[in-house]
């Protein structure tokens, strides 16, 4: 037995529903008319607004021909008779046993004067497209009414057209219902970008026509607004929302919803058995639904009853996703933050333009919305996730790009323009750049660019942006080698490895860089791998390391001599003025306690070390990760609070770990009493002098980064003190990161100092042993850099100009007078300084 | 190299004197010049100034790869350039000058064009 089918509209939703039935309706149970009023088969409304982008109305279209539906365009039911189960057109009456309404909406027209006149639209089909572009020809103003989804989609459209167009909303922001107040303005300067025109918080009063004689009668001229201004507009677009289309359901006697819209129950059923109603028409248990998705699963719903199924309309997701005026916008779930104590996270970067906001619940764990605007990328990821568990921390799935979201690579992905803290105005850049400077946390971060100081809302996304570093800076060395450098500090030891082809060959890839090769070269020399520039090991050198000096802005040198514990006698720094003052050399009292000379060019490196060397001085490796000085206040020697001779000690050591090639630079100090004027608990490791003997301090730092140093061991003697600070040093390189100074390595270390007084006082590791090897190897094969480089010419000649003029200097090296020293002539690139005192000092 | 476009070739030093995996500066016609020579034998020519510092320091970068460029980086703030086109792989739209480089019976020579 074959039962009549009847369908009312052929839209989007109602072509959907009987496709479903068709390729479900094996046996032909149902004989399908559809009654359509448009004159042409069913279209994809929803992209509509590419009729203007040059897509053809046949490219449109949704029909599928010889579907065995009797369809019957330009035909509209105008009545429903329910008892004798009649669809009536103007045509003729067609029985029933089942009658789907799918009638769609109808635009909203608002009730204003001149509405009907000529060149007043509605943007709904391809017939009113057809009828504005039309109209539009030869025209150059237009005016859209209403600002949201469909507003801007038609704002574009006369755009295109080429007229000069304005948007009037009436409330406050463009897309009042999908975004917020931000997102509005975010998305205003789009909109204003491409010329439009766009007027908030204003309603359309009238809408008025040419004033005759002169003018085309009954034509559009303009718009009056609320507040008396006027908008000259020879197209206009009424797009100020929809209404669900009930008036056939309504004469028929069948229920409709509060807010219009035909009532169904989850079946989509109305209050009539035999009639049944999908789509934008159909209020599901009182709701309407003003997107294809939603009307798309109630054509399942129809097909599956219809076929003896039970399926019900499972609710529908209103999140919308597109592409308006070339902007991503998107919003979904809660984008408005309706639930009952809902956070908002919320994230703007003016640079790109991307406005991004996520509504999490209470207690910040579970996603419930959001809106995107600028760059939807991250759509997909979040919609997924509305009412579950954050796929990853807020921002990170914020930031643009982060689809493949919750792995945090979405921060990775921000532009470096983009601002992380808006209170303070820091870019990613700046705090990526401090990270690259040795900002290892949050605090550091704050201190060094202020962001996160004010709200505190970023502060997520500063640990974001470290983590993401961090993988960087401690796991996989750079792209050479995927070990850290810890890892590569063992492979080399065990494995006996000498060179860095070797271990490159052996356990890397490509030829290495500025990252690798130094820290190999690093770790070569703590093995005590001799002369630092020696066969391929001077290939790895940073410039400083190679020159054995620091190179400065010009790309001349500084060189820093050694003054164990900053002790020094008359003659030698006599000898250091004359070398000064003979190479015309800038001087500069350090705060390790000792002088830096600054200005040197490359050849005139080992003139100079020859003369220091001479006179008894070594390399003070300000160049090396190595130890720099140990800094001593005068001690029981002189001061009259002294209790211990801080001088010796310091000079003591600092004689023991010279040239210990580490991660990081190393300092240190000693104090002769508690009244600590050496800041030895600045240092990575401090002495500090007490009535029984030594205490130790590990992990301070100075800097960007003030740390205290924290005490490791109480009243030691001269030699326990040296034996933990020797197992101190040598576990700390093997085991650190590249570029960790002992603060920051201390606080990565499991269990902490707890955990470092294990390993060193009680040998918890076993390696106390290995480790006290190491250092007296150190301390036997010392030998000083600069001696060994200046008496032996073949590693002299490394030191010129210019390999084919040695004798020329560097023509582009000058230099000028500052307070009676030379500095670098920079011209132009000397940095601008801000109100530089002009104090009256007496001279 | 684009030998055939080079009228003039400077002789700059023996070739040993261009260690593997190091940069020599020198000057040829009045210009910087940093000549390098990679792992595998390759020599390569760019200006010794870094355009970013402004400084003549080019040579005395760290020479290595990035992919399957064979690079220096400077040494001052260590942007790092391909060798064989002189672009900034860092800083997008910094490049340096590249010149010819050969060897001719045991002397590296320069392309002054
Ligand atoms: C410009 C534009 C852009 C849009 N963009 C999106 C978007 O990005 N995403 C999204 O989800 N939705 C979008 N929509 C909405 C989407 O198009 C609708 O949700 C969808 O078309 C609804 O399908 P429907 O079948 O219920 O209604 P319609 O597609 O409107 O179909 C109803 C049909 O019924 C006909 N009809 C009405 N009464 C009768 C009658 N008595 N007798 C016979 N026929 C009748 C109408 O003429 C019409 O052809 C957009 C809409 C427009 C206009
Ligand atoms: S720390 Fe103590 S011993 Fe050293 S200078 Fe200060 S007061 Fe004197």
């Amino acid at each position: 037995m074959t039962a009549n089918l009847v369908v009312v509209g052929n839209g989007m939703v109602g072509q959907r529903f009987v496709e479903a039935l068709r390729s479900r309706d094996t046996s032909g149970g149902w004989r399908v008319t559809v009654l359509a009023e448009e004159g042409r088969p069913a279209y994809d409304r929803v992209r509509l607004s590419a009729f203007f982008d040059g897509v053809s109305a046949r490219e449109l279209s949704l029909h599928t021909p010889d579907d065995g539906v009797d369809l019957r365009l330009g035909e509209p039911v105008v009545r429903v008779d329910r008892e004798r189960r009649l669809a009536v057109t103007d045509h003729g009456e067609y029985p029933y046993d089942a009658l789907v309404l799918a009638t769609g909406s109808y635009p909203f027209v608002p009730p204003v004067d001149g509405t009907d006149l000529r060149g007043v639209f509605v943007y709904r089909t391809l017939d009113d497209l057809e009828a504005i572009r039309e109209h539009a020809r030869g025209r150059h103003t237009g005016a859209v009414i209403g600002g949201g989804l469909l507003g801007l989609e038609a704002a574009n459209a006369l755009r295109l057209l080429g007229l000069s167009t304005h948007v009037v909303e009436f409330a406050p922001r463009l897309m009042p219902v999908q975004v917020d107040e931000a997102g509005g303005s975010m998305l205003r300067r789009y909109v204003e970008e491409l010329d439009v025109k766009v007027h908030t918080g204003t309603a359309t009063t009238a809408i008025r026509p040419h004033g005759a004689p002169g003018g085309e009668a009954g034509t559009v001229h303009g718009l009056v607004l609320s507040d008396g201004s006027w908008i000259q507009a020879d197209v206009v677009v009424i797009a100020a929302g929809i209404r669900p289309r009930d008036d056939v359901a309504r004469d028929a006697g069948l229920d409709v919803g509060e807010r219009g819209g035909i009532l169904v129950d989850a079946a989509c059923r109305t209050s009539d058995e035999r009639v049944w109603a999908i789509g934008e028409c159909a209020a599901v248990e009182g709701r309407c639904y003003g997107l294809v998705a939603p009307g798309y699963a109630m054509a399942e719903v129809v097909a599956d009853r219809l076929l003896g199924g039970h399926a019900t309309f499972p609710g529908a997701d209103m999140s919308t996703k597109l592409k308006l005026l070339g902007v991503d916008v998107a919003s979904f779930g809660d984008a408005h933050g309706t639930t009952e104590g809902c956070l908002d996270v919320t994230f703007t970067d003016p640079a790109t333009r991307v406005y991004a906001k996520l509504v999490l619940s209470d207690d910040a764990t579970t996603l419930l919305g959001g809106v995107l605007v600028g760059d939807a990328s991250a759509y997909p990821t979040l919609r997924a996730s509305v009412g579950g568990p954050l796929p990853g921390p807020p921002l990170a799935l914020l930031a643009p790009e982060s689809g493949g979201a919750g792995t945090g690579a979405g921060i990775a992905a921000l532009p470096g323009s983009a601002q992380v803290c808006s209170c303070n105005a820091v870019t990613k850049d700046q705090i990526v750049g401090a990270i690259h400077e040795g900002c290892a946390d949050v605090p550091a971060l704050k201190a060094c660019t202020r962001a996160g100081t004010s709200c505190g809302s970023c502060v997520p996304m500063l640990k974001q942006l470290l983590a993401v570093s961090g993988v960087r800076l401690s796991k996989a060395l750079c792209e050479h080698f995927d070990h850290s450098r810890q890892e590569i500090f063992e492979i080399i030891r065990v494995r006996g490895i000498r060179t860095f082809s070797q271990l490159v060959t052996e356990h890397g890839r490509g030829r290495g860089c500025d990252i690798c090769k130094p820290a190999v070269a690093s770790i070569l020399a703590s093995l005590g791998n001799g002369y630092v520039l020696d066969g391929e090991q001077a290939a790895l050198q940073d410039t400083n390391d190679h020159f054995l000096a620091n190179i400065q802005r010009d790309g001349t040198y500084s060189v820093v001599p050694r003054i164990p514990g900053g002790e020094i006698t008359p003659d030698k720094l006599i000898v250091i003025g004359e070398v000064a003052r003979d190479f015309n050399l800038y001087t500069k009292i350090t705060g390790g306690q000792r002088i830096d000379l600054f200005g040197a060019r490359v050849e005139q490196l080992p003139q100079i070390w020859r003369r220091l060397v001479d006179a008894g001085f070594e390399s003070g490796h300000a160049y090396g990760k190595a130890l720099r000085t140990v800094k001593s206040c005068v001690g029981s020697t002189w001061c009259r609070y002294g209790v211990q001779d801080s001088v010796g000690l310091a000079v003591a050591l600092e004689l023991r770990y010279r040239g210990l090639r580490a991660p990081h630079k190393i300092k240190s100090a000693v104090s002769g009493c508690a009244r600590e004027c050496a800041e030895a608990r600045s240092k990575d490791f401090g002495v500090i002098a007490t009535d029984n003997g030594w205490n130790l301090y590990v992990g301070g730092n100075g800097g960007f980064r003030p740390r205290h140093a924290d005490l490791f061991a109480s009243d030691l003697s001269t030699e326990e003190l040296v034996r933990y600070v020797d197992r101190f040093l040598m576990f700390y390189i093997r085991t650190a990161d590249r570029l960790q100074r002992t603060a920051a390595w201390i606080e990565a270390m499991d269990g902490g100092l707890d955990h470092l007084r294990a390993v060193i006082v009680d040998d918890s590791l076993g390696l106390c042993a290995e480790l006290d090897a190491a250092i007296a190897r150190h301390v036997d094969s010392y030998e000083d850099e600069w001696r060994a480089t200046v008496d032996d010419p073949e590693r002299v000649r490394r030191f010129t100009s210019f390999v084919n003029a040695p004798d020329t200097p560097d023509p582009s090296i000058t230099f000028e007078v500052e307070r009676g020293q030379p500095v670098p002539a920079l011209g132009e690139r000397r940095p601008v300084v801000l109100g530089l005192p002009t104090m009256g000092a007496r001279q | 190299m684009t030998d055939t476009l080079t009228e003039r070739w400077e002789v700059i030093c023996p070739q040993e004197l261009v260690e593997p995996e190091r940069g020599v500066a020198a000057l040829v016609a009045g210009s910087q010049v940093a000549i390098f020579r990679t792992y595998d034998g390759g020599l390569f020519a760019i200006d010794n100034r870094d355009p970013i510092a402004g400084a003549n320091v080019m040579s005395r970068g760290i020479v290595g790869s990035r992919g399957d460029a064979p690079t220096v980086a400077s040494p001052l703030h260590k942007e790092v350039y391909d060798l064989r086109t002189g672009e900034c792989l860092d800083v997008a739209g910094v490049a340096v000058r590249t010149f010819p480089v050969r060897v001719r019976d045991g002397m590296v020579e320069v392309g002054a064009r």
